[in-house]
């Protein structure tokens, strides 16, 4: 059961930044209630376009609290610039990394991050644009082709493991099949 | 640091008497009870003392007793003899609140032997839909399967009453009785069900040890073919220490079901009442009245509960949980989903489950333990604020 890194525990038991940031000037939010979990991340950012503060509130399992927890430390001293560049994996590395099935977690943190930054910038992120693909967790097939080509994912296990796409009723998964399918086809 | 072990339904203590009893045969006795000599006979005759033993837990006749290797066994073995039994009969009716021992068998068995399946609904309580479930028999039914206690809420179904409408129509029904026994009255005569399971390790005896009861009379075939023990029903030689352990642990069964329905029920009811005043935002899943007396599973609103878990741990609390992380699979259990309990509570329900081994302090320890933890986690929580759910 505590397949986790002391990493990860530390950050679950002690999580850093946590609670509303007075005088945020972007907010970025990822997952749902329904999901079961969800990350809100506040950011204070400065005229140099630089993070000055980060902070979070998690709903969700101890890789999630971990994760939200472990984005904010990362992120904080951080130009956006850089931080855009910022992916699921250093998140997971700056842990020690997370077990596979937890992965969505970090990817969640990342997630929450670019729309922070879209957030500040005054940039509209279409909400989940691509065609819907997995129901029960809105899963975009763009989002699929992003997380496949970003993580070098072969498999519909690898592909529940960072978006949960068709860890619910399943139903979708041959159609995730076939979009891992049409990305390595493109190479 | 102390373990407060509440997490019963998943599996029990082995009693000391069991284990006590067990002992001689892991070392010096371990003839096979099928040998002629007197040294094998000394087993044989345990195990006959043990059979007699679990028959009178339920009210069966020791031969309707076959050991088997787990509750997953005698679930399989049940519905394969009833399929066998009517081999032109191609529906076969459940619930959508079985354990997976029977729920994916009859996923297999629809997907792999072309069987009609009924997996007849429960309500918000987790009650069965009793007319769904009476429209839904008919002469192409080889097998009704429910079970009698559900493991994850406690609730009950009527099985008597369903026995009953069953019985008159003919058609063969087991009920999987694994979380039953040891916590309620069975009486295998009264209830007239044909095939009833059991499992050793959620009644204070071994893992890997479990019961089929076939009512006398009915052409029961085989699951595991071999040999000629448990009168050529199932092959193999016999786990002789586990079941000479479950009989124990079944006479201790009955012997405690009056301290079951009294003291570990009013444990079970003072730890619900007091989380329940202690903690805005919480609520029990299943129906309050139709319940087993030692289960409690609780929801905690804007919380998630592997944390929570993850939390109790810490302080040496044992319990489960139906939410996603923990199931693991990513939405929250099928019973809880079965019984739409809303998502803001199914993430974070936990589940207690006592035995009575439990006592009264243990239970304060739960409470104020369980208090900070929820309102930790809701400080984190983007789903709570001021006190309730946004
Ligand atoms: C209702 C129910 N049926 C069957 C089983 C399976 O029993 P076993 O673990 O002995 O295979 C369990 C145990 O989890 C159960 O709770
Ligand atoms: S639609 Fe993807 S898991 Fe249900």
């Amino acid at each position: 059961m505590w397949d986790y890194t002391d990493k990860v525990k530390d950050h679950f038991l002690k999580p850093r930044n946590v609670g509303e940031l007075e005088g945020a000037n972007a907010i970025g939010e990822a997952g749902s209630l329904n999901c079961g979990d969800a990350l809100r991340l506040y950011l204070k950012v400065n005229e140099n376009e630089r993070i000055v503060d980060a902070t979070f509130m998690t709903f969700g399992c101890a890789s999630a609290v971990a994760s939200s927890s472990a984005l904010t430390e990362i992120i904080k001293g951080m130009t956006l610039d850089d931080a855009a560049k910022l992916t699921n994996d250093d998140i997971s590395d700056y842990l020690g990394g997370l077990p596979k099935a937890k992965m969505h977690c970090s990817v969640m943190g990342q997630s929450a991050l670019k729309k922070a930054i879209a957030n500040f910038r005054g940039v509209q992120i279409l909400e989940k644009p691509g065609e819907l693909v997995c129901e029960c967790f809105e899963v975009t097939d763009l989002e699929i082709i992003d997380a496949v080509k970003a993580n070098g994912l072969e498999t519909t296990e690898d592909v529940t493991n960072y978006l949960k796409a068709g860890g619910g009723c399943g139903q979708c998964l041959d159609r995730i099949e076939e979009v891992i399918e049409s990305v390595i086809a493109k190479g | 640091m102390e373990i407060i072990y509440t997490d019963n339904n998943a599996t029990t203590k082995v009693a000391d008497e069991v284990i006590e009893e067990m002992l001689p045969y892991f070392g010096e006795l371990y003839g096979n009870p099928s040998s002629m000599h007197t040294f094998g006979d000394q087993v044989d005759k345990k195990i006959k003392q043990a059979r007699l033993r679990v028959a009178d837990l339920i009210n069966a006749d020791p031969d309707e007793i076959i050991f088997t290797s787990c509750g997953t066994e005698s679930d399989n073995a049940a519905i394969n003899a009833a399929l066998n039994a009517f081999p032109d009969k191609k529906h076969i009716i459940t619930s959508n609140v079985e354990h997976p021992a029977i729920n994916k068998l009859y996923q297999h068995l629809r997907e792999t032997k072309g069987y009609e399946v009924t997996f007849v609904p429960v309500d918000k309580k987790g009650c069965l839909n009793l007319d769904l479930l009476y429209n839904s028999m008919s002469d192409n039914t080889a097998i009704i399967s429910l079970m009698w206690a559900n493991n994850e809420t406690g609730v009950m179904f009527p099985i008597e009453e369903i026995a009953k409408i069953a019985n008159e129509k003919g058609i063969l029904f087991h009920t999987d009785a694994v979380q039953a026994a040891g916590k309620i009255a069975i009486d295998v005569k009264k209830a007239g069900v044909d095939m009833l399971s059991l499992s050793g390790h959620k009644i204070h005896a071994p893992k890997g040890v479990g019961v089929l009861y076939v009512k006398k009379g009915f052409k029961f075939s085989p699951f595991l073919i071999g040999g000629h023990q448990e009168k050529g029903r199932r092959g193999g030689t016999e786990n002789t220490v586990s079941i000479i352990g479950l009989g124990k642990a079944c006479e201790l069964a009955r012997e405690n079901l009056t301290v079951m329905n009294t003291k570990v029920r009013e444990l079970r009811d003072y730890l619900q009442s007091q989380l329940l005043e202690k903690i805005p935002g919480s609520s029990v899943n299943g129906d309050l009245a139709l319940r087993l007396p030692n289960t409690l599973s609780i929801g905690f609103d804007a919380v998630e509960g592997e944390s929570i878990l993850l939390m109790l741990d810490r302080e040496g609390i044992c319990a489960s949980s139906g939410s996603a992380c923990t199931s693991g699979s990513l939405e929250p259990s099928h019973v809880l989903m079965a019984m739409e309990v809303p998502f803001k509570s199914a993430h974070g329900s936990i589940r207690f489950s006592l035995s009575h081994y439990n006592t009264k302090e243990e239970m304060d320890i739960i409470i104020t333990t369980l208090v900070p933890v929820i309102q930790k986690l809701r400080d984190m929580s983007p789903f709570w604020k001021d006190g309730k759910m946004v």
